[in-house]
């Protein structure tokens, strides 16, 4: 597409028609059936997350195992805002409340990225994994003994705001971020640091910037998912936010291929999916799930829609 | 002062099991480089292997009884050494090329497989079982201080077990071939040695742990159920990092700090409720200081 007179270059207007479309079609949302929304909205928040993780974990080439704690920490900031905040202000305002508390969600969550961006600059591979699913589980135990985000027994009556235009409005918002941040001219430094960082280091690129700035932004974007999470099921609970909840979200960018955002978009959607296919199974549910896992990475560890292409391209 | 020993003398039974455990992690991770994360799993399985076994042993020899728990223990042990080396041949060995992330995940997926295999109503079900008794319990009193003949039987396992290990490592053509594989696989390999079989043997030797733990564990937990295997693991391999992962006397280490650090923590009101949070900021407190762990030796990557 040539973009010689606009100013709009062609990755912003894909966004931009991407937030028209998704705020379009949710005018209609009454239309479709309850059950489906609230599949296609998890489908959503499901590629928020797994484009965020893609950035730190494919682009960057460090492995989290933490993207449920920041997605808690949004998630939970988000909705305690908009339960104290909606009822002291009119209705008319709702959107606005919303976008603050989404944003105050992620900047929340980024500093927690910071957080566990930081012990990245002595720690690598295993160790890293570890730190970071200690983070996870950390925010996991605080939430649990929080009294004021209801503690164990869960966050209730948050406000239903998520909307299906919210939601694929921010992811669109979420893919043009993270696509043109790894394809600036700064951003192919995330890739040099995930192919080698020594040779990454000699060429004057500071690996540990960019693994900070990875791990902020991708913490950022996975505070929004929760936000939008915590305003569609209307209920959070810490348990929603363990370890498991982490390992689906590596699944997908596995699946779609480190680094590949179109692929993990389209594994994002799929394993969303996956579970209500098979619902009818549902005490085998989980097992095949596992075994996908185990299956998926002795065929097709580089994901299912990786063909040939240079590791690291965006 | 009564109470700081009594926290003390429960702190090192637990850190004994944990320490069991870690070493089980430490020992793959050594020959292999990467975190079993079915490790868990396997003391779970362990578990169970006495539970079923209790009641065919007792119509032979009576439990609780000390011959009695030591056969059940035995046949558990070898039920575990065998699942043990046939994860490694099913799951991990096909991979062993691969970059250790996707063995990681692997094993991530393992562990899921065996905890929703074992949840399925068809295998053990998701509820909690008792588990039965295997040896005869008794408490004894040293002025205000209570020490149960379980605490007594699972430091003293440990300490022998942990003395065979050292043999086995140290001592024997076996251990010489692990430490070797565990230095540099492929001069190991030009040397001779089978690696396979290395491998295996490690699998078996830290799965055979496992077991040992798991029963350990059992005997002092309420009951038993197919996720048992979780928080233990989870902190024997915390103990296993923090003490320096691939490191033996580091992992032994780790595991006694642990369970020391989480019996007082937990007798500390205010602080119980945050145990598993506790363990995780020191690991990353200590990983910042030494990243390495606390035995082990930095490495200078050499370009």
């Amino acid at each position: 597409m040539s973009s010689s007179s606009s100013y709009l270059t062609g990755a912003k207007r894909w966004m931009i028609a991407g937030i028209v479309l998704a705020v379009v079609v949710s005018m209609f949302s009454a239309q479709f059936n309850r059950y489906h929304l609230g599949i296609i909205v998890d489908i959503g928040i499901n590629i928020i997350l797994a484009v965020s993780l893609n950035l730190i974990n494919g682009h960057t080439g460090q492995f989290s195992l933490g993207h449920a704690g920041f997605m808690a920490v949004g998630g939970y900031t988000a909705a305690k805002i908009s339960l104290v905040v909606s009822p002291m202000l009119p209705p008319a305002l709702q959107p606005l409340i919303f976008l603050v508390a989404l944003i105050a969600g992620g900047l929340l969550a980024a500093l927690a990225g910071f957080g566990v961006g930081v012990p990245s600059l002595r720690l690598k591979g295993d160790y890293l994994a570890i730190v970071t699913l200690g983070f996870g589980e950390i925010i996991r135990v605080i939430v649990q003994n929080m009294e004021a985000v209801g503690a164990a027994s869960g966050l209730k009556g948050i406000p239903k705001y998520t909307t299906l235009g919210w939601t694929f409005g921010l992811a669109a918002v979420t893919i043009y971020f993270v696509t043109s941040l790894v394809n600036s001219t700064y951003g192919r430094g995330f890739i040099a640091v995930s192919d080698d960082e020594v040779a990454a280091s000699s060429m004057g690129i500071n690996p540990v910037r960019y693994k900070v700035t990875a791990f902020v932004t991708g913490a950022f974007f996975a505070g929004i998912a929760g936000g939008l999470y915590a305003h569609h099921k209307q209920f959070l609970s810490p348990t929603g936010f363990d370890f498991l909840k982490s390992i689906d979200i590596v699944v997908m960018v596995i699946l779609g291929g480190m680094g590949r955002t179109a692929g993990v978009v389209v594994a994002a959607i799929i394993l969303t999916l996956l579970p209500e296919v098979l619902r009818q199974f549902s005490e085998y549910r989980m097992i095949i799930y596992s075994l996908l896992i185990i299956v998926l990475m002795m065929a097709r560890p580089q994901g299912l829609f990786t063909w040939n292409r240079k590791k690291g391209a965006a | 002062m009564d109470w700081l020993l009594q926290q003390l003398i429960n702190g090192l039974a637990l850190g004994s099991i944990y320490a069991l455990i870690a070493l089980g992690y430490t020992m793959v991770y050594g020959v292999l480089r990467f975190i079993n994360f079915a490790h868990a799993d396997v003391l779970m399985l362990g578990a169970y292997a006495a539970y079923f076994l209790a009641p065919a042993v007792n119509s032979v020899i009576p439990l609780p009884s000390l011959t009695g728990a030591v056969i059940v223990t035995l046949i558990s042990v070898m039920i575990c050494t065998g699942i043990g080396i046939l994860i490694e041949f099913l799951a991990y060995r096909p991979l062993r090329k691969r970059p250790r992330l996707t063995v990681l995940i692997t094993a991530i997926g393992v562990s899921l497989f065996i905890e929703f295999t074992c949840q399925h109503s068809a295998v053990f079900g998701a509820d909690t079982k008792p588990f039965p008794q295997l040896l005869p319990e008794h408490d004894y009193h040293f002025g205000g201080l209570v020490v149960s003949s379980n605490d007594l039987v699972v430091v003293v396992t440990t300490l022998l077990l942990l003395a065979g290990l050292w043999f086995i490592v140290q001592r024997t053509k076996m251990g010489t071939a692990m430490r070797a594989v565990s230095h540099n696989q492929q001069a190991a390999a030009l040397m001779g040695i089978n690696i396979n079989r290395i491998i295996s043997f490690t699998f078996g030797l830290g799965s055979a742990l496992a077991a040992i733990a798991g029963i350990l564990y059992a005997m002092k937990a309420p009951g038993i159920d197919p996720l048992m295997g979780v928080q233990p693991g989870l902190r024997a391999f915390i103990a296993a990092v923090l003490g320096g992962i691939g490191n033996l006397p580091g992992a032994a280490l780790g595991g006694l700090i642990l369970g020391l650090l989480e019996t007082f923590a937990g007798g500390i009101s205010g602080l119980s409720n945050y145990r598993d949070g506790i363990a995780f900021a020191i690991l990353i407190l200590i990983l910042l200081f030494k990243p390495a762990g606390l035995l082990g030796k930095a490495t200078v990557e050499k370009v």
